[in-house]
This record gives C-alpha cells, sequence and structure tokens, in this order.
C-alpha cells in the first residue's frame, strides 16, 4: 500500500498557470511585464512539480481533493503519482522554454494577438499539468477539455483562411473524441462505480461481459484522438499552420502527450496489464500502433514542408509510446513512460530549429534549406542532435528509451514486434538525413552565399559576424531554449535520472506490475 | 398560522400587481420613475424569495390561504421545495433582465418606456403566481396573466414581431384551452381544485377515463406553453423579434415555469403511481429525443442569431423533458428523479438569458442580426463577446461548466436504466450545438472586418456597451462556469432531494 | 340500438355540442386565413369549453344558485355554482385575449395593409429579416 501524503503542493502548481493567465489578461497594455507572468508563474510551477519528486520517489502518492463526492465514488481532485509526475515535470520545464522561445518568435515577426496568445498558452499548461496530476477519469476528463477548447485559439492564431479551417479541423476531431471519452467513463462509472486511477487497474474481467470490456477499450481510445494514431491523424499536420511554439507545444508538451497519457492510464490504471492480456487488447493496441509508426514515417518520407514532416515524425513516435504500452511488459512499459519526456526534449529542439529558421529566414520547406548549416551552424547541429534521438542513436536521449522498448518487445516474446521497432526506427532514418545533408552538404543558392565562399563545397564553421543566429539580439531568446533543450537530450541520455525521470518510471512500472 | 414569513409568497404577487398599476400611474407623471419602481420592487421580491426558501428548507412547505379560507373551499398558496427553488431562479434572472433594460428599453422601444414597465411587472406577477400557487384553477388563471403581457410585449417591436405574437397568441390560448379542459374534467370526477385534494381524491379513479383524458389534455396544452415538438412552432419568431430583455425571459423563465406547471401537474396532482399506470413518460422521452435532434439541427440551418438560439431553447426543453421522463426509473443519488430536470432548467436559464442579452447587446450597438455580420465583432465589444464565449461553452456542455454537469447527470441516468440511445442522443446533441455555437465564435473572433482592418494588436477604439447592460450579461456568463462547479460540490442537491422525496422519486430510504 | 343512441348521444348532448363546437373553432383558427375569423374561431373554441364547464354544473330541476328563505325552507335544488364562477373568470381571461388579439390585428393592418394571413407573410418575405 502506497502511504498518501495531503498536500496543497498540487494545487498550487496549477493555480500558477492559471493566476498567471488572468495577469496576463490585464497586463495587456504592457508586453514586458506580460510575458514576465509567463515566465515568473512557469518558474514556481516547474519548482513546485519538482520539489514533490522526492516524496513520490519514496513510493508515496499526493493528493489534493478540491470537492468530495462530485458523483458517490468519484471526486474532483488531484493524485499525484510516479507517472503523472512524469509528464508534468515535462510540461513545466518546457513550458518555460517554450515560452522564452515565444517572446523571441512573436517579436520578431510582428505577429497579432499577443495577449490572447499567452492568455490561452497558459492555460493549456494549466489544462496539460491538470490532466498529469488528475486523480480519476473524471477529474482527466475536465481537464483534458480545458486543454482541447484553450489550445483552439493557438491553432487558429493566423486567422486566415488555412488556420480557421484548421482550427475547425482541430476541434471537430478533439471534441467529438472528448465526446466518446465522456461515454467510456460513464460507462466505466456505471458498471464498478469509481473512476480512480488504481496501478493494476479497477476493471477486471469481472466487472462486465468480455465484448463490453472490448468495446468499452474501443471507446476509450477514440476518446483519446490527441494520441494521434491512423486514422484519426489528420488534424495533427493540419495544425501545423499555427505559429511554431504553438507546434512545439503541440507536439512535445500538452496535447499530443496528454492523448497518450490518457491510452497509458487506461492501460495500465484502468484496466490493468493483466485485463489487458486476457482480452487479447494488448495485440490489438500493438497492431494500430504499428500501422501508424510504420504508415506514419512512409507519409513523412514524402513532405517537403518542414513542419509536416516534423509532424508525422511526431505521429510516428507517439505510437511508440502507445507501442511499448500495449506489450505489456515491464520494460516496454518503462519505455513507453520515459519516451513521453525524452521524446518531448527531442521534438522541441527540432520544432524550435524549425521555429527559428521560419522567423530568421522565413524558409519553411526543404528545399529551400540548403546549406542552410553555414548560416546557422549551431542551430542545425541542435537539429542534428534531435534528429539522431529521433533514430534512436547514442548519445541521445533517444536511444535509452528505444532500448527499453526493444527489451520490452523481447520481453514480450513475441519477434515481430522487435523487427517492427526496427523497422520504424529505420525509416526514421531515411527522413531525416535527407534533411541533414541538405543543411548541411548542398550549396546554397548563389545570392545567399556569404562573401568567400564561392565555389567552397565543404563547409567551414563561419565567424561569428557571419552567423545569422547572431545578427540580433532578439535571437538569443530563440537561440537559448533550443541550445538547452538539445544538450538536455545528450544529458539524458548520460543521466536517465536527471529530473527523477527514470526513478520515476520504475517506481510506476513497479506499482503497475504489483512488485515484480 | 402567525409569522411574517407565512405572508411573503401572497406578498411576492400582490407587489408586483400593485407596483404594476403604480408604474403605470407613475409613468403619467415621471418617465424615469419607473425603473426604479420597477427595480425597487423586483429586488424586494428576490429578497423575499431567498427568505421562503430558507424558510421551507428549515421548517416544511409553506401553506397560505388566501382570505382565510380553507382548502378545498378556498384558493391556497403552497410553497415546497420545488416552488421556491424555481422562485429563485425567475426572480434572478427576471433582475437580472431588469437592470439590462434600464439603458435598452429607449433604444429598443422609444417612448414606450411606460406601457412596457407594466406589462413587464404584470408578466412577473403572473410567473410568479404560477409557481406559487396550490391550486390548479388558479394556476390557469396566473398562466393566462403571464401570457397576455407576453402576448403584448412581443409585439412591442412592430412589424414582424406583430405576426409572431398573434401566431404566439393562437396556439398559447389554445393550449391554455387544453389546460382547461383538463382541469374541468378533473372537476367533473373529484368536484375539487385544490392540487392537494386532487391527489388525495384521485386514486380510485385512476382507471376512469375521464382522468386518463385530463391528464392528456394537461400534457397537451402545457406542452403547447413549453414549446415542446411538435407545438414549437410558435417559438422561433417570438423569441426572435421580441425585445432582448423580453426573449431572455421568454426562453429563461416562461418555457420553464411552463416544464415547471408540467412538473408539479404530472406529480402533485396525479401523482406516481397513475404515472406509472400509463406509458406517457416513455413516449415523453422520445418527443423529448425528437426535440432535441431537431431543435439542434434547425438551429444550425439558421443564420438570424436570435432564432438560432430560439431553435437552442426547443432543444433544450427536450432535455429537460429527457430528465423528466425518465425521472420515474432513474433513482440513484445524485442524478435520481428529478434532479436532472430541475438542474437543467436553473442553468438553461442563466444560460440562455446570458445568451439573449448578449445578441440584444449586439443589435443595440451596430443592429447586427445575422451571423454573417458579426465579422470581427470581438475587437470592439470584447467582454460581451468573452461572455457570449463562455455562456456557449456551457450550453455545449464543456467542463467545468454549468451546462456540463445537467448533461452528465442526464447521461447517467439513462445509463442507469440502460438505454444507451438517449446516451448517443445526448452527446450527438453536443456536437450539434457545437456547431452552430462555433460558427458564430469563429466569426465574431476571427474573420476581420470587410474593408481591411489592421489586425495589430488589440488598440482598436472598443464600443462596449453601457455598463448597465453589461454588467447582467457578465455575471450571468460568469456563473454559468461558477454553478458548474457548485453543482459539481453539490451544494444545492439537499433542495433537490427534498423534492425528490417529496414525489417519492429517487432512492427510497 | 335507440336505447344506445338514447344514453350515448341524447342524454350526453351537452358533451357533444361542446366537442362540436370545438371542432368548428379549430377549423377556423388553422383554414381561415381572415385573422379576425381566426380570432372569432378561437372565441368560438374558447365558447365551447365554457360551456361544456357549465353543463357540467347543471343539477336536474335546480334553481339558480342564489340563498333565500324560501329556498332554506322548501329545500330547493340549486344549480352548482363553482362552476360558473370558473368560467367567469375564465371568460375575463378570454375577452382580455381577444382584446390583446384584435388590437394585434389593428397594428397589423397599420404595418401591412391587409388582415390576411398569406399576405402578411409574403410581405414578411419580401422584407427579408
Amino acid at each position: 500500500m502506497t502511504l498518501t501524503v495531503e498536500s496543497i503542493k498540487p494545487a498550487l502548481a496549477l493555480a500558477c498557470p492559471l493566476i498567471a493567465a488572468l495577469l496576463i489578461l490585464f497586463s495587456n497594455r504592457r508586453p514586458n511585464l506580460r510575458e514576465s507572468w509567463t515566465l515568473i508563474a512557469g518558474l514556481f510551477q516547474f519548482a513546485i512539480i519538482l520539489s514533490m519528486g522526492p516524496v513520490i520517489l519514496e513510493g508515496k502518492t499526493v493528493e489534493f481533493t478540491f470537492l468530495t463526492g462530485v458523483l458517490p465514488g468519484v471526486n474532483f481532485g488531484l493524485r499525484v503519482d510516479a507517472f503523472g509526475l512524469i509528464f508534468a515535470i515535462t510540461s513545466s520545464f518546457l513550458w518555460m522554454l517554450v515560452s522564452v522561445f515565444s517572446i523571441g518568435y512573436m517579436r520578431t515577426l510582428k505577429e497579432h494577438a499577443q495577449t490572447r496568445y499567452y492568455f490561452c498558452f497558459a492555460l493549456a499548461i494549466f489544462g496539460a499539468v491538470g490532466v498529469a496530476l488528475s486523480g480519476n477519469l473524471m477529474t482527466l476528463f475536465i481537464f483534458y477539455e480545458i486543454l482541447t477548447v484553450s489550445t483552439y485559439p493557438l491553432v487558429a492564431h493566423e486567422e486566415s483562411p488555412e488556420a480557421l479551417f484548421a482550427g475547425r479541423k482541430y476541434l471537430a476531431y478533439l471534441l467529438t473524441s472528448g465526446v466518446f471519452l465522456l461515454a467510456a467513463i460513464a460507462l466505466d462509472y456505471s458498471i464498478t462505480g469509481t473512476t480512480d486511477f488504481i496501478p493494476g487497474g479497477h476493471l477486471t474481467l469481472a466487472s462486465a461481459s468480455r465484448p463490453f470490456l472490448m468495446i468499452l477499450f474501443l471507446l476509450f481510445l477514440l476518446g483519446f484522438m490527441k494520441a494521434a494514431y491512423i486514422p484519426f491523424h489528420s488534424w495533427l499536420p493540419t495544425a501545423m499552420v499555427a505559429p511554431t511554439p504553438v507546434s512545439a507545444l503541440l507536439h512535445a508538451v500538452a496535447v499530443v502527450k496528454a492523448g497518450v497519457f490518457g491510452v497509458v492510464r487506461i492501460v495500465c490504471y484502468v484496466y490493468g496489464t493483466n485485463t489487458m492480456q486476457e482480452l487479447g487488447l494488448g495485440v490489438m493496441l500493438a497492431s494500430l500502433a504499428a500501422v501508424t509508426m510504420i504508415g506514419a514515417s512512409l507519409f513523412a518520407i514524402a513532405q517537403d514542408n518542414l513542419k509536416k514532416r516534423l509532424a508525422y515524425s511526431t505521429i510516428s513516435q507517439l505510437s511508440y509510446i502507445l507501442f511499448g504500452v500495449a506489450l505489456l511488459s515491464p520494460m516496454g512499459i518503462t519505455g513507453a513512460m520515459i519516451h513521453i519526456p525524452l521524446h518531448g526534449f527531442m521534438k522541441i529542439t527540432l520544432f524550435l530549429c524549425a521555429g527559428f529558421i521560419l522567423a530568421a529566414t522565413g524558409k519553411k520547406n526543404i528545399s529551400e534549406m540548403a546549406g542552410i548549416g553555414r548560416t546557422m551552424p549551431v542551430t542545425m547541429l541542435a537539429f542534428t542532435i534531435g534528429a539522431l534521438g529521433m533514430c534512436g542513436a547514442p548519445p541521445v536521449a533517444g536511444f535509452i528509451s528505444k532500448w527499453y522498448l526493444g527489451l520490452g518487445a523481447i520481453q514480450s516474446g513475441y519477434m515481430v514486434f522487435l523487427a517492427i521497432l526496427l523497422i520504424a526506427s529505420l525509416l526514421d532514418v531515411v527522413y531525416f538525413f535527407p534533411l541533414i545533408r541538405t543543411a548541411f552538404f548542398e550549396t546554397m543558392p548563389s545570392q545567399e552565399l556569404l562573401p568567400g565562399d564561392q565555389g567552397k563545397t565543404v563547409p567551414v564553421f563561419p565567424g561569428k559576424h557571419q552567423r545569422l543566429e547572431a545578427t540580433r539580439s532578439i535571437y538569443f531568446l530563440m537561440f537559448l531554449p533550443l541550445s538547452i533543450t538539445a544538450l538536455l537530450s545528450v544529458l539524458f541520455c548520460l543521466f536517465p535520472n536527471l529530473f527523477y525521470i527514470l526513478g520515476l518510471a520504475r517506481i510506476a512500472v513497479r506499482e503497475i506490475f504489483g512488485g515484480l | 398560522m402567525t409569522g411574517f414569513v407565512e405572508h411573503l409568497p401572497i406578498l411576492t404577487i400582490v407587489i408586483s400587481l400593485f407596483s404594476a398599476f403604480t408604474i403605470l400611474v407613475a409613468g403619467w407623471f415621471n418617465k424615469k420613475s419607473c425603473i426604479f419602481i420597477f427595480w425597487l420592487t423586483l429586488t424586494a421580491q428576490f429578497i423575499m424569495s431567498f427568505i421562503i426558501l430558507r424558510r421551507v428548507l428549515i421548517h416544511g412547505p409553506i401553506h397560505y390561504w388566501l382570505g382565510g379560507w380553507k382548502p378545498p373551499w378556498g384558493i391556497e398558496l403552497v410553497v415546497d421545495s420545488l416552488n421556491a427553488y424555481i422562485l429563485i431562479i425567475l426572480l434572478f434572472l427576471s433582475l437580472a433582465c431588469a437592470i439590462y433594460s434600464k439603458s435598452n428599453i429607449e433604444h429598443e422601444l422609444p417612448g414606450k418606456r411606460v406601457s412596457f414597465y407594466t406589462l413587464f411587472q404584470l408578466l412577473i406577477a403572473g410567473l410568479c403566481g404560477v409557481t406559487l400557487t396550490g391550486d390548479i384553477f388558479n394556476m390557469f388563471v396566473f398562466i393566462e396573466i403571464f401570457s397576455i403581457s407576453a402576448y403584448a410585449l412581443i409585439a412591442a417591436r412592430g412589424k414582424i414581431a406583430l405576426k409572431a405574437s398573434f401566431t404566439y397568441l393562437i396556439l398559447g390560448s389554445i393550449g391554455t384551452c387544453f389546460f382547461i379542459l383538463g382541469i374541468g374534467c378533473l372537476y367533473s370526477v373529484t368536484g375539487s381544485l385544490n392540487i392537494h385534494d386532487l391527489s388525495l381524491l384521485l386514486p380510485p379513479f385512476y382507471g376512469n377515463k375521464v382522468v386518463k383524458a385530463a391528464f392528456v389534455f394537461f400534457i397537451v396544452g402545457l406542452s403547447i406553453k413549453m414549446a415542446l415538438f411538435p407545438f414549437h412552432t410558435w417559438l422561433p419568431d417570438a423569441h426572435a423579434f421580441a425585445p432582448a430583455e423580453i426573449s431572455a425571459m421568454l426562453s429563461g423563465i416562461m418555457i420553464e415555469v411552463s416544464t415547471y406547471a408540467f412538473i408539479r401537474v404530472s406529480f402533485s396532482v396525479f401523482t406516481v403511481e397513475f404515472l406509472k399506470l400509463l406509458p406517457v413518460f416513455d413516449i415523453l422521452c422520445w418527443v423529448a429525443v425528437a426535440a432535441i435532434l431537431m431543435g439542434s439541427v434547425m438551429a444550425i440551418t439558421q443564420v438570424n442569431l436570435k432564432r438560432m438560439l430560439a431553435y437552442s431553447s426547443v432543444a433544450n426543453m427536450g432535455y429537460i423533458m429527457l430528465a423528466v421522463g425518465i425521472s420515474l426509473s432513474a433513482v440513484e443519488s445524485p442524478w435520481g428523479g428529478l434532479n436532472p430536470a430541475l438542474m437543467h432548467i436553473a442553468n438553461h436559464a442563466l444560460m440562455k438569458g446570458c445568451l439573449f442579452l448578449a445578441a440584444g447587446a449586439f443589435i443595440y450597438k451596430a443592429n447586427l442580426w445575422h451571423i454573417t455580420e458579426f465579422r470581427g465583432l470581438a475587437r470592439k465589444m470584447p467582454y460581451t463577446c468573452a461572455a457570449f464565449v463562455l455562456a456557449a461553452i456551457s450550453m455545449i456542455g464543456i467542463p467545468p461548466s454549468a451546462g456540463f454537469v445537467s448533461k452528465l447527470y442526464i447521461i447517467l441516468a439513462s445509463i442507469e436504466i440502460k438505454n444507451y440511445f438517449f446516451v448517443a442522443v445526448l452527446l450527438i446533441s453536443s456536437l450539434l450545438n457545437l456547431i452552430y455555437f462555433w460558427r458564430v465564435i469563429e466569426t465574431m473572433y476571427m474573420k476581420h472586418e470587410e474593408g481591411g482592418h489592421s489586425s495589430h494588436g488589440s488598440h482598436g477604439m472598443k464600443e462596449e456597451i453601457p455598463l448597465g447592460m453589461l454588467i447582467p450579461i457578465l455575471l450571468l456568463s460568469s456563473l454559468c462556469i461558477v454553478m458548474g462547479i457548485v453543482w459539481l460540490g453539490k451544494i444545492p442537491i439537499p433542495i433537490l432531494d427534498q423534492v425528490n422525496l417529496m414525489f417519492g422519486l429517487g432512492k427510497v430510504p | 340500438m335507440a336505447e344506445w343512441l338514447m344514453t350515448e348521444i341524447f342524454t350526453k348532448y351537452n358533451y357533444w355540442v361542446s366537442i362540436l363546437l370545438m371542432f368548428i373553432g379549430f377549423y377556423a383558427i388553422i383554414a381561415k386565413d381572415n385573422l379576425i375569423k381566426k380570432i372569432i374561431g378561437l372565441s368560438i373554441f374558447q365558447t365551447a369549453i365554457f360551456l361544456f364547464y357549465i353543463s357540467l354544473g347543471v343539477v336536474k330541476k335546480g334553481t339558480a344558485p342564489i340563498v333565500s328563505e324560501e329556498m332554506i325552507l322548501k329545500g330547493y335544488a340549486y344549480v352548482n355554482p363553482l362552476p360558473h364562477v370558473l368560467i367567469l373568470t375564465a371568460i375575463v381571461v378570454a375577452v382580455a385575449t381577444t382584446a390583446v388579439a384584435l388590437s394585434l390585428i389593428i397594428r397589423l393592418y397599420e404595418e401591412y395593409g391587409t388582415i390576411e394571413e398569406s399576405e402578411i407573410l409574403e410581405a414578411i418575405k419580401k422584407e427579408g429579416r
């Protein structure tokens, strides 16, 4: 039995972005004050969340209940356990970095409606951390929907027809899935009388008939379209019309990770690995994940727009997490759980690089980016680090998670899963490598060549005065976060227990498997 | 029967009637004084309704005998927890509309202020009367009082409103006629008109065809009054072309007081035993489902904002009737019995009131009726649009708003009776609601004004509506979210549980 | 057959007349185009209901329900006054409704120049709203 600690910390962690959102709204006229609210709140939030780490590592959980007895057996409350803390740490830390990047990005491009942007950003983090810290399905649902609604103005930010269309598509997909989720939660509640997250699940084969449980799982899965699995993935590439920091947020931090987080919660904390095994749902989920992993990679190869390629890459990587969890083995689930933060860091690096390139040069397509490694070397170095991590190559963090996933595949006993994993990783290389080659090893169009570079094919690290990254001081705000995330991606590989990530995953898995 | 509180029910109705007369007379001398008399009366009534509720919760129902005549000979006013609950909602929304009307009325109905307030006060008197009475014929009289006031008020703006009001008049009168027929049938069988008395006298006659016919008459009559499909045809035009506050009152209160009358007649006059004999409530559920779907679908096709909201009201009456229909079978607390229905009555009043007042604000500022004209409105009227968004979120049913909680309860009740079709209908209708509300929100916020409005920042001139109109709108919309959390915390549930207990619904302890 | 006619139709003739009038009124409301005729139909409908009520209160060989010494001494039966009271109330209400309806018709005439419903609807459509 885990000991429970009652503490106000989870509520405080949630209050930070909420209060920041309100303060942002009132600081409309003073941009610097407005931005500082975001940064201060992010700092506080991360500190509070990280401080709960040691408590959780001892095997306890932290609880805070807002309203008891919303329905008999259901509270509206927060319960911080190991797995939730992983997601919360990821979200809160990356919020800080993306916020710094946003300031640079928005001011470089002189974007409109910045107050609305920061306001919705703060609310979105409120929703995401709320999802992370939820103690039961009902609370998770509430924060989940808040997340959907608050990210809509971010997706449709540009207010162009494409952006509005993307926004509508986004809402259509995600609110429909919210409807499925509500139905699933209501049905789950009606047969068990509880919606709590219990390691090992609160549903058993005795709860209802087999077909009912299988259909319920399907409804749950449909309820988490945020996880962007095929065939309900197309909202994600379309949503790339959003400003890049928003795409970074959508892809690494909040929305999609909330989706997979939810699925992992369902598999491990609502159904439980035993029930999943007996219903044969593990194989079903693994197949779905496999199709997405490989299919999305294939789509990615065909994309010229950098952000769209990264979008499909994300779809593929998310299914790694679903895949790991579907293996129903300790190693697999550990791999899935740590892939959430590790992929987050790597993907954010990639997106921030893409955003920086867009802000500084206005280039969106890969075909335009020939030789950009010359003028933006550090950026492309960071990008390479991220790409290496995606492919699973050491010394970048992606190696760790893929290692665990591979071990999990072996542990599950089906060699075909290992084969799928390897094929998918190979495909990752196929669509990332040409990018890096184009950036570094192709010559730039002649009008962009730096003076003195005519005729040279081998890149030489340019001096400070030639680097595009250093030309404007505001670029520093964009440059810094992506460097930090790239650095962290490497550090995570060397020290997987940074920010307690691996330790928390181990504890979570131990809980789920009941001390095996 | 001593004590001041015992007299409050009749006082609530009487000061309304009295103030209507006073407004009329005072209006001859000083036009500006009307609004203050109006506000004063409404505030007094609102405070009284709280005192009544407190009294009812602690001591039990209040019985007031008009003129000292004992029932069943005399007319009796009975206030139990159901009445008190509806009364508070009624007076709260009236007060909000009253505050709103101060700024709006000169713009909307120039020079007709005095008659407007007189009729408005009569409307409130009629509504209070229906809510508080314990005698069924008295209920008919008060229904007619508020209906006639409504006919006149809807027609206030002239032109199309006249025709809309005329249609409502015809249909509403037919509805009331059916109501009287029902009363007549019951009277012929039992000889009594008192609600409580009828419930005692009727049981031996439950198999009688006359009693069954009476029940059907009541249902049909009240269905016309509350615009339940297929008797809703008067509603879209009437609500669309009435003045803003009256639209809010219509959608938020009048049709809901009609649902209250329905509940009162079904459960107090014909008790639960009778309802279990006939499959009427099952049919009612299916009619409600048709109302929900049809209302939502028709709303999507509308271009006129107020008509869209009116069809949305039709759908919401469907929700309430669906909840009433399954109240017999769903017993688990807290969604058992009449809880979801009563909860949605309160929530719908808040949400729809806010939406119609906001729609009125748009018309006030720029005479904007059609949704396509709302482009870029959010820049000019940010607060009103924000309020609209909050109320729309509540209507769609996104947590943690009030609308979400009532829909959740209805869903849980449907699951309890194992009718998954209703669950599917509710969820589909949420998505339909999303479609037509999001269209408006998107146009308001995202589309730019034609003519190349600069899109940098929001430093343009804000032409917001006057504070007197803004405060009720903001208050109602923030209540949509706050009440959501209040309902989640189950704070008002004890009142509703008392209602269930009184009618014998829900879990038998 | 004759017995059935007697019991069902002739003794209950008041109900049948009521129903017949109701149908006539209802038909007028629905089928007539002229607004005044609709109101007349509504009045007929309401009157039918009033008749139904009043006929409920009839007592055979009953006199008017006014208390007097003669009545008490000789023990006359009197007609039930309660339905009369109810109907008086209802008549007042119906009159108010008719008054509002007629004023609406006057205003409609001022606005549209016609009191035929179909023409008014056409005029509204032309204005578009």
